[in-house]
């Protein structure tokens, strides 16, 4: 029935394809560097991307997102490196002949057009025969529900419904590559959550390798394969995303990705499968349970999510990974609460809690005395 | 992995298809840009080399700068600077000149307070009465310039009705000389350069943010505070622009003097145009229309860079 | 909102719209006025609408200024669209800056220079090549298209510039080579800026007398000529009646021109 390849025989959701020692990349991203006069926006970028890929490339304003994005839709030339898609060298390509398509922030709909010939336009461009394309149109638009909108003009549409035409219209031309610049950005919070999975669900049953810009971590958290952080036209950590968030590579993408407590300190003791660490903010001494290679009295950082760290009023051993200290502030959020903890060195820590108990008695309170402790494994070592 | 040759031909090929666009871009540039070239860049060299030339009684009537006689084999390069000359020492060009300047500058001012309120009313009107009274103001702007000009000949004449309607409220009891006065051709300079005032007035106004006037009262400004303090510095690049856009064209005026003004009334638009039909001195014509666009060099290339700002 | 409403601005916007409108009202009420003594009213009466369908030399200078003004606001659109859409969409070139100036000089240039320079350039090439031999409706004609190019490129910059350029970007992305994604995408949504930059442009040529009394030549008088040389000798009721009917035949045209440009703007805000 459809005319796309069925995606569960090519992906195997074992062990994905990014894991395999001798994979294949679909898209070679090798040593991108891109200048605008004295500004360097991306800086010597190399990034292999899957087939099948749901690609997150995932920074704040500024930091070369969006350029690297648009080097692969092929509106900006790299001022040195090259990309290849599919084994094609896509250096002075123009966008009309990259098998490459973009779904743009603002969706960019042609205002003149109606919903049907807005993502017919694409396949008429390739020389497509109207019969074809108009089965193609309908094909796309009954995909993404939009079959009984095909001749309104944009104007007349929702923000969901226009943005679901524009990824009808990208998607109707089965590129090789999809890059999506922001594309829930625009929506409000409960139809962000649906897109998400919607994007999923497309993406799954299509097999096309998307390519997502975006700031939001959340966005980027729930619906990538993998993440691409980058900062300063640089990519800083390129993994899944658990690993990002649990494993990350540098303080940037510690602070970057959620919340987190940093303690900087100097290692003391440095086993094979264990380090110790002496922070001036913390009394005991910090135990990480994973060996690192550096030198001794090397300054390091330790990073440890707030929901990693265990609150209570009732004395625990503390002379390892614990605290002691007072809650300065406390946050109801429904689902958990937020405390601030403030340590006797005057450093302060976030923690949070699910709210388990629906009792409010029994509950932590503003000037509680409370004791910290945390696991060794719960801890990760930051070198830069 | 690619052979060489393979990425050789698609090197070819890439160059190949690079350079079709942009020859394509080159014409695209070239069209208008030579079409400005030829008419609008050229003439005024072809003006500024006719302004050296001595008038004759010939066709055309200027003499040649290059003179070949075969016979003698001269060539002989002459450049006559008298028309300049005669432009600083006559009284009467450089009153033209000064009487130009003092009469534009002086309806421009008017124009500005007349337009003003109307262009703030305009921005501050909904969406719909935006629109309207938007219309009303360009509507003039497009109905033509001469009939205009010739309504207010038919208003300002002795038996006319501005003349009618101040006799029966009794304020004169003698009709007035208006038209043919230097008073007529302010009136008529603002009346027809209004639309270009108004509209750079409301672009500016328009695009200012409600929020800091209210935020300016709220700091404690009275409305005339919030009005000089405010409103005004900000809409101080629509105000420039309108004033240029009146000025300089209201400078080289020569239908609305002619129309309106009295033989007394002097402007160095309507000096050309006399000099040029009437005199059929067209060196002096050139050399009068060079000296002016000198004037409005500097007016003319700060409307130019504006422009550029907004773009 | 509470400015915009006090009585003071009112009442001098007020002013100054009875000053905008009321020479164009007086002139529409005497076209009717049956008395020949223009400012003397005798009765309502449509003689003079007669008296200007009859009048030979009125009616064949107006079929002259329309031919002209219908090639020069043709040609001027072309061009000015060419010009506006490679100031706003072509990255640096050389000589930009000078097209940017040439494009907007035009726009406050006084008449009177540009008519003398353009006469004295047709002059000259007359002398040097033989071209163009004479002047007539030709050389008003390029006279016409040069100064109103300068309008319609202004215009169509401006829209091109409040035209969100990945609009542009989507199509070449979807595969659209650059001639394609000029007529399929630019031009229409372009087009209502290139209609009004025509409009302006027919307007602007048909009221031209500066320009037009430079480089015309000999029985080629164009319709604001003949209006010139007509009331410099004295009001003549016929002229109120042509002005009538070019304002009545104006309003219509601007009226329609923002009811459209109103509608298109409010789809083109889709992706914003």
């Amino acid at each position: 029935m459809s005319a796309f390849p069925n995606p569960s025989a090519v992906q195997t959701k074992s062990v994905p394809t990014w894991r395999q020692q001798d994979a294949k990349p679909f898209v070679q991203i090798e040593q991108i560097t891109k200048q605008f006069g004295q500004f360097t926006a991306v800086n010597s970028v190399s990034l292999d991307i899957y087939r099948n890929e749901l690609f997150c490339l995932l920074g704040g304003s500024g930091s070369g997102k969006s350029t690297l994005l648009r080097m692969l839709a092929g509106f900006e030339e790299p001022t040195s490196g090259r990309i290849l898609i599919d084994g094609v060298d896509m250096t002075g390509i123009p966008p009309w002949e990259r098998p490459v398509n973009m779904m743009f922030q603002s969706y960019a709909l042609f205002p003149h057009l109606s919903v049907e010939a807005n993502v017919a336009f694409g396949l008429k461009r390739e020389g497509i025969k109207s019969p074809e394309v108009n089965r193609r149109v309908s094909e796309i638009l009954d995909m993404v529900q939009l079959g009984h909108l095909a001749k309104r003009k944009p104007h007349m549409l929702s923000g969901g419904q226009r943005q679901r035409v524009a990824l009808a219209r990208a998607l109707v031309k089965r590129p090789k590559l999809l890059l999506l610049d922001e594309p829930l950005g625009a929506l409000d919070k409960k139809l962000r959550e649906e897109t998400q999975f919607e994007l999923m669900r497309l993406q799954d049953e299509l097999g096309i390798t998307f390519v997502v810009v975006t700031h939001d971590q959340e966005e980027a958290m729930t619906l990538a394969t993998r993440i691409g952080v980058m900062n300063n036209g640089e990519i800083v950590q390129t993994a899944e995303p658990h690993e990002v968030y649990e494993y990350p590579k540098s303080r940037f993408v510690a602070e970057f990705i959620g919340n987190v407590n940093l303690f900087d300190g100097v290692v003391v003791e440095d086993e094979r499968d264990s380090v110790s660490i002496q922070s001036p903010d913390l009394d005991a001494l910090l135990q990480v349970d994973h060996g690192i290679s550096c030198a001794p009295n090397q300054e390091v950082s330790v990073a440890i999510r707030p929901e990693k760290i265990y609150i209570s009023r009732e004395p625990v051993d503390i002379e390892v990974n614990g605290a002691m200290g007072i809650i300065s502030d406390v946050a109801y959020m429904g689902s958990q609460s937020v405390f601030k903890v403030r340590l006797a060195s005057g450093k302060e820590l976030r923690i949070t809690q699910p709210n388990v108990s629906r009792e409010m008695g029994s509950r932590l309170t503003w000037e509680d005395n409370v004791y910290l402790s945390w696991d060794p494994d719960s801890c990760v070592v930051l070198m830069s | 992995m690619m052979s060489e040759t393979t990425i050789d031909k698609k090197k070819h090929r890439l160059t190949w298809r690079l350079s079709e666009l942009r020859l394509g871009r080159a014409a695209v540039i070239l069209v208008p840009m030579l079409w400005l070239a030829a008419f609008f860049f050229i003439p005024f060299l072809v003006v500024f080399k006719i302004s050296l030339a001595e008038a004759v009684i010939a066709i055309p009537p200027y003499s040649p700068l290059l003179q070949w006689d075969s016979s003698s084999a001269y060539l002989t390069f002459k450049i006559n600077f008298g028309n300049y000359l005669y432009l600083f020492e006559s009284r009467f060009y450089l009153d033209a000149y000064l009487s130009s300047l003092k009469i534009a500058a002086i309806s421009t001012f008017f124009a500005l307070l007349i337009g003003f309120p109307i262009a703030y009313l305009i921005a501050r009107s909904g969406p719909t009465k935006r629109i309207i009274l938007l219309a009303l103001v360009i509507l003039p702007f497009w109905t033509s310039f001469l009939l205009r000009v010739y309504a207010w000949m038919v208003l300002l004449r002795k038996d006319g009705l501005v003349n009618d309607v101040l006799m029966a409220t009794g304020l004169i009891d003698q009709p007035l000389q208006i038209l043919q006065t230097e008073f007529a051709v302010y009136l008529g300079i603002v009346y027809t350069y209004l639309p270009f005032m108004i509209l750079p007035l409301y672009t500016s106004l328009e695009k200012m943010d409600l929020n800091l006037i209210d935020a300016a009262q709220d700091l404690g400004a009275k409305p005339y505070q919030s009005f000089f303090l405010v409103t005004l510095p900000l809409a101080k690049a629509g105000i420039i622009a309108g004033c240029l856009l009146v000025f300089i064209p209201a400078v080289g005026e020569y239908v609305i003097p002619a129309l309106l003004g009295g033989s007394d009334t002097l402007m160095i638009g309507r000096v050309l145009w006399d000099e040029f039909f009437q005199n059929r001195d067209w060196p002096m014509a050139s050399a009068v229309a060079v000296m002016m666009l000198i004037v409005l060099v500097g007016p003319i290339m700060y409307v130019r860079n504006s422009n550029k700002e907004v773009e | 909102m509470k400015q915009g409403n006090s009585l003071t601005l009112k009442f001098m916007s007020g002013a100054g719209f009875v000053f905008l409108y009321a020479p164009i009202i007086a002139m529409i009420v005497y076209s009717f006025n049956d008395s020949k003594l223009v400012t003397v009213w005798g009765g309502w009466s449509l003689k003079w609408y007669a008296e200007l369908f009859r009048n030979e030399q009125i009616m064949s200078a107006a079929w002259v200024s329309l031919k002209i003004a219908f090639i020069s606001a043709t040609l001027a659109s072309v061009l000015g669209t060419l010009a506006g859409f490679v100031l706003s969409r072509m990255r640096k070139f050389v000589g930009k800056a000078m097209l940017t100036g040439w494009v907007t000089a035009p726009l406050v240039m006084p008449e009177v220079i540009t008519g003398l320079s353009l006469l004295l350039l047709f002059v000259s090439l007359e002398n040097m090549f033989g071209w163009p031999a004479g002047r007539g409706v030709m050389t008003i004609v390029i006279a016409h298209t040069t100064f109103c190019l300068a309008y319609v490129a202004v215009v169509v910059q401006s829209r091109l510039a409040s035209l969100d350029e990945t609009l542009e970007e989507a199509a070449m992305d979807l595969g659209a080579k650059p001639t394609s994604l000029f007529f399929l995408i630019t031009l229409p949504l372009i087009a209502p800026a290139i209609i009004s930059g025509w409009l302006l442009s027919f307007t602007l040529s048909l009221d031209d007398l500066v320009i037009a009394s430079f480089v015309s030549g000999p029985g080629n008088s164009t319709l604001p000529m003949v209006i010139f040389s007509k009331v410099r000798l004295g009001v003549t009721p016929e002229v109120n009646a042509l002005a009538t009917l070019m304002i009545v035949a104006v309003s219509i045209a601007v009226i329609a021109a923002i009811v459209i440009l109103h509608r298109q703007s409010r789809y083109n805000d889709v992706n914003k």
